[in-house]
């Protein structure tokens, strides 16, 4: 028993520090990439305290952490003083436990430690390994975490707050179920809700899933920016508008909760996107692709995943300096009568060629992998012209020119 | 707002064709403008202590102030309080004095400028009949404590020092000028 127990507290500091680091030099990566996309230099300057030594502003993050711990912890007299408190851990404590479920790796070969130890197996790099709900417990945090963006719009007693607050939960729970259905073709494919599972699937398969289901990777990953209220879904917080939204009210170390938790919703998102679609720690003819490892194998499917995850988190950051922002209303219909069609589409599809594109496969002399990439293609393809063709986010709310016959016109002194 | 107002002009947003609606060219161009700017575009940025900004032309530029000597090394000022009541922020103050020299009646005993209440607009340099105090090109003045950005006589006149060179007064530049072309 005592062992599991040192396995699982060495896993938890592992991942706890790592996210925590990697979230801090995030925000550094984030403010070098949106400078540079603005032609500035960004942050350069940051380095040793009380030297001179610069070390291209990778000093930055300490600086940050410290001058967040050490800012006034100050309360409005307004606010909500209990849900205050308690909305930004919400929001942090649910964002650091998804990663409970979420490996980082593979397996390490066993046998590393002396044999009375007991823990011969191979070590599985997750936190909890054979959580058999594995996606419904991330969904299920992802869930809660809505209620930190909720509670924190309301505890502040702020209009500004309370519209971000307001948008945020609107908007979130829309795009949970375009989530969820991206994620159901995945696993229909695997057959299991466990991501090591899913990632084996997509190993042994050979061909990921990005390539089999584009329409769900597409569904999924809008979906996904949406969650993580990254731009061009960035309505919950939307400096212009909102001074930040839902902690407008926030100052030190509870901002930098929230802060904290929206980067790792944000990771969470790039690790999911990359195990379900991407394969995960798999790459062809590198990481092999049975559970049986070895050391290579085992570091490298490591440092394959982690390269992939920080490449998505990379797009992630450049996307928010390429597209405009999504109206309120676009946002709505694009995930009512977009989305959500298209992730049913994918839904029906992947369902129709699990049932019967083994048959047809053999039947056209294909390899099951390029038959199935080809429909993939065809069906989102099609979905994709068909869903132009319809264009529901194009409607428009100007104010109609010429009243309709039925609507009687209203007389502009009495409002 | 009333819609129907007939002083409004209602401007039609261009309709999309297929390619436009179906948002393809839009992630196409705002990910190749991004990355663009991102790998090969040249920073703007200027590295400010290190590097300076370019002054074109520094005797039009409005920076910090300096009280002009004359030949003698003398302070030019009369105390003829011109600039004084030209000053819109009333950030001049001067206390005048019989002059110990034959060519003036007044010459300033105190000469206090609050760099901090200053807003640069040049009228002192324009009031002035002697061209005795000036606007130079210096920017970037930073101080300890409001006290020490009350600048005295002394301090103006070795603003005068440190930029005599770089921007000479009126009359030398007129003669400068004037050498050019025979």
């Amino acid at each position: 028993m005592l062992p599991i127990v040192v396995e699982a507290l060495i896993k938890i500091a592992l991942v706890i520090g790592g996210l925590m680091t990697a979230a801090a030099y995030l925000v550094l990566g984030e403010r070098w990439i949106a400078a540079w996309i603005q032609d500035r230099l960004g942050p350069n300057r940051t380095g040793i305290p009380l030297t001179k030594i610069r070390m291209f502003g990778l000093g930055q993050p300490l600086a940050d952490g410290v001058k967040f711990l050490f800012k006034a912890e100050y309360t409005p007299a307004h606010v909500d003083k209990g849900l205050y408190f308690f909305a930004p851990m919400t929001i942090f404590v649910t964002a650091i436990a998804v990663f409970a479920v979420i490996p980082f790796g593979s397996v390490l070969p066993g046998g590393i430690f002396p044999s009375s130890w007991g823990v011969q197996q191979p070590i599985k790099l997750v936190i909890a390994p054979g959580v058999d709900v594995g996606m419904l417990f991330i969904f299920a945090m992802g869930s809660i975490a809505v209620y930190g963006v909720v509670l924190g719009g309301w505890a502040s007693n702020s209009k500004y707050s309370f519209l971000g607050g307001l948008r945020s939960s609107a908007q979130l729970i829309a795009y949970e179920l375009p989530l969820g259905l991206g994620i159901l073709g995945v696993v229909l494919a695997s057959g299991s809700l466990r991501l090591d599972a899913i990632m084996e699937q997509q190993a042994q398969n050979g061909a990921w899933n990005a390539f089999v289901q584009p329409l769900g990777m597409m569904v999924f990953c809008v979906a996904a920016f949406a969650e993580a209220g990254r731009m061009p879904f960035d309505l919950p917080e939307c400096e212009q508008e909102l001074i930040g939204g839902y902690h407008t009210e926030y100052f030190a170390i509870k901002l930098m909760m929230y802060l904290v938790g929206e980067y790792l919703h944000m990771v969470a998102a790039a690790f999911l996107i990359v195990i379900l679609f991407f394969g995960g720690w798999h790459f062809w003819g590198l990481t092999g692709s049975d559970s049986q490892v070895t050391w290579v194998e085992a570091i490298l499917r490591i440092v394959v995943l982690n390269v992939k995850v920080l490449g998505v988190i990379f797009f992630f950051m450049v996307a928010r300096w390429s597209w405009a922002r999504f109206r309120y209303d676009q946002l709505m219909s694009l995930a009512w009568l977009v989305m959500l069609p298209l992730g049913m589409v994918n839904v029906a599809y992947v369902a129709t060629w699990e049932e019967y594109g083994e048959t047809w496969a053999q039947s056209t002399h294909l390899s099951p992998q390029v038959a199935m990439a080809v429909c993939g293609w065809a069906v989102f393809l099609v979905s994709w012209y068909v869903a132009t063709k319809l264009s529901p986010p194009m409607s428009d709310n100007h104010p109609r020119l010429q009243p309709e016959a039925d609507v009687v016109p209203v007389d502009p002194v009495k409002i | 707002m009333n819609a129907e107002d007939s002083k409004i002009r209602w401007i039609e947003p261009p309709r999309l064709g297929m390619l436009g609606k179906s948002y393809l060219m839009l992630f196409i161009k705002g990910l190749t403008t991004a990355l663009r700017h991102l790998f090969f575009h040249k920073k703007t940025t200027l590295q400010s202590p290190e590097e300076r900004h370019e002054i074109v032309d520094p005797v039009n530029y409005r920076g910090v102030h300096r009280l002009n000597k004359d030949e003698q090394g003398r302070v030019k000022c009369v105390a003829c309080f011109l600039c004084a009541t030209a000053c819109p922020a009333h950030c001049i103050d001067i206390v005048a004095e019989p002059s110990p020299w034959p060519d003036r009646e007044k010459y300033p005993k105190v000469f206090n400028i609050d760099e901090l209440r200053c807003i640069y607009c040049g009228m002192c340099e324009q009031a002035c009949p002697v061209e005795a105090i000036e606007l130079t090109s210096l920017y970037d003045l930073t101080g300890a404590s409001r006290e020490e950005m009350i600048f005295d006589k002394e301090k103006l006149l070795s603003v005068f020092d440190q930029t005599k060179d770089r921007e000479p007064m009126p009359s030398k530049r007129a003669v400068a000028a004037s050498g050019d072309s025979p």
